[in-house]
């Protein structure tokens, strides 16, 4: 009887512990989320609805005036207008080259050692971090750099043009070394696609006598629709907060002609200390991204 | 058998144009290197000039601050890998073999804070940070990284160990073992391919991060090679050879990683987007 009690007992510590074993496996996750993740965020939307946050005291509650004077203010308009369309080029020339470059390393005819030399050459931006590939484009586009001088020696150009200080320049160069900066990832994703499509579609294709032009948008484009749905939308996240690259090659300028969302939360909180305005645009981008975020989600689950 | 040819031609015209395209670029930093800094600008542009020297490392290498960027990258990516891999493993166990309530909303938590921009937390963090006494230190950042660092790393890890029979674990605790022991003496031996994958990727993203190394320290001898590099860039008289030779020892582990663990490397960048 005795006995047979404490079992019953040690049934139903063993059930509890059963049921508290998962959560506790998750338990440094969820401590460090809630701490590092939520508690941050929570702080930096309420920043967004005071004045004068951090500098003063006693903050007061404003509600969504820092959401409408920002949305109206011509700077961050336009850092939205920037953002936009570096990041729409940005991914749609990656998408691009890393599928021209995915396509060729894959291609049949190549022999395999070439197939490996070609895909090292080709990842090779993705080596290199943002401040490396900020001071190696500084340094080819430097007014008496290589670039120049070649553009010079073959006649494109009659005198060295400074790529980062002309206003209507700027943010196509930027776009232009960020392009290359990023289509590794689409290259090597793409490319891990294409080798998997079963070699089975191809051959029945040949054997009906479809062109390797039909076979692509056929066979290789549609079985890499969900592969390129998502690195385009990582991609759109990604582009849309980055900042080193823009921060070290331009800081925005000139005169804000390369001013992102980014760049801008940067310098209201640093250099003008305005700390609600920054946090609410800070918020804004959050949004964004978390639209972005939204649809990426339900595209995975929609693969699953 | 012409057009056959042709289109072999033209895959090798074009193979040649990309490779000029990622290459050129990464041959002229690794060429200027090597040079003086007045032959840096000289004209021609020569690939390899009479000034070919290491001088430049050396002036780097020499140069005691710069060694303390190193250690200090070195230190924090480690310790972040470390931290970063044993939380990663004991939420990917849980997912990878529990079935709790709540379960699918922890995973799509998981997966939705990957798309919370690093800018956007800057400043809580910067007020968390100075409040909590740890500003201009390396567990600021090293907090900061692993946050951001763990929900790839968990998603990575849960599907790893997915693919592991659950025969395995079940086995040792079939012969009375515990289930921490059927993790960690059965289950982490296993998982060593996912491991390295998850900690090479891990590494680096603290070895290239920018924005909070130079926004939650302020010493040099707390800053990061990425800060470092970029420090000398705001110097008045440019020592581009140094800078040059700087950037690229700061890039040797990640292209060490990219070539000689290159499966790795490559299952690190492509996990997210490629389902197989």
């Amino acid at each position: 009887m005795r006995q047979n009690r404490l079992s019953k007992k040690g049934n139903g510590t063993a059930l509890v512990s059963r049921l508290i074993q998962p959560y506790a496996y998750q338990l440094p996750v969820i401590v460090l989320m809630t701490c590092l993740l939520f508690v941050p965020i929570i702080l930096v939307i309420s920043y967004s609805f005071y004045d004068n946050v951090i500098v003063n005291d006693n903050p007061v509650w404003v509600g969504f005036a820092n959401y409408k004077e920002l949305l109206t203010e011509k700077n961050f308009v336009k850092s939205i207008g920037n953002t936009a369309v570096f990041v729409v080029f940005n991914v749609v020339f990656h998408l691009l080259i890393g599928m021209a470059m995915a396509l060729m390393v894959n291609a049949k005819s190549l022999g395999s050692g070439a197939k490996a030399t070609f895909r090292i050459i080709y990842m090779l931006p993705w080596m290199f971090n943002a401040t490396v590939i900020a001071i190696l484009w500084k340094l080819l586009l430097n007014p008496s750099g290589v670039v120049n001088q070649i553009l010079m020696s073959v006649g494109v150009i009659d005198l060295p043009v400074a790529w980062f200080s002309e206003r209507s320049l700027a943010l196509g160069v930027l776009t232009f070394i960020n392009i290359w900066g990023g289509y590794p990832f689409y290259m090597i994703s793409i490319l891990a696609g294409l080798q998997g499509i079963s070699a089975d579609l191809y051959e029945a294709a040949a054997v009906d006598g479809a062109t390797g032009v039909q076979q692509f948008f056929y066979i290789s484009l549609p079985q890499l629709k969900p592969i390129l749905i998502s690195i385009a939308m990582l991609d759109f996240i990604w582009t849309t907060q980055n900042f080193s690259l823009i921060w070290l090659l331009t800081g925005g300028g000139p005169s804000r002609a390369t001013e992102m969302m980014s760049t801008y939360v940067y310098k209201t909180a640093f250099s003008s200390y305005q700390y609600s305005k920054a946090s609410t645009a800070a918020v804004i981008i959050l949004l964004v991204c978390v639209v972005l975020a939204i649809f990426y989600v339900r595209n995975q689950n929609r693969e699953d | 058998m012409k057009t056959k040819l042709i289109t072999k031609i033209a895959l090798w015209i074009g193979l040649i144009f990309c490779a000029l395209y990622a290459g050129l670029p990464i041959l002229w930093l690794l060429s200027s290197s090597f040079k003086s800094n007045q032959s840096i600008f000289a004209i021609p542009p020569r690939l390899v000039d009479e000034t070919f020297s290491l001088d430049a490392y050396i002036a780097v290498l020499s140069d005691e601050k710069n060694l303390r960027f190193f250690f200090n990258s070195y230190a924090i990516a480690g310790i972040v890998v470390l931290v970063t891999l044993v939380i990663a493993l004991l939420s990917a166990y849980s997912f990878s073999r529990f079935n709790f309530p709540g379960k699918k909303f922890i995973n799509t938590i998981i997966i939705s804070v990957q798309a919370v921009p690093p800018i956007t937390l800057l400043i809580p963090y910067l007020v968390m940070v100075v409040k909590m006494g740890i500003y201009d230190s390396y567990p600021a950042l090293i907090l900061t990284y692993v946050v951001f660092t763990l929900p790839y790393a968990i998603l990575m890890m849960t599907g790893y160990m997915n693919t592991l029979p659950r025969e395995l674990d079940e086995a040792v605790m079939i012969d009375g073992g515990s289930r921490f022991r059927a993790l960690w003496q059965v289950l982490v031996p296993s998982c060593v391919p996912g491991l390295v994958s998850v900690g090479l990727y891990t590494f680096i993203q603290c070895w290239n991060e920018y924005l909070y190394a130079l926004t939650l320290t302020k010493t040099n001898a707390m800053r990061t090679v990425p800060i470092g590099i970029a420090s000398l860039m705001g110097q008045y008289a440019f020592e581009w050879n140094e800078i040059m030779a700087m950037s690229i020892l700061g890039s040797l582990p990640v292209i060490i990683i990219a070539l000689f663990f290159q499966k790795y490397f490559i299952a690190g960048m492509t996990a997210g987007a490629v389902k197989s």
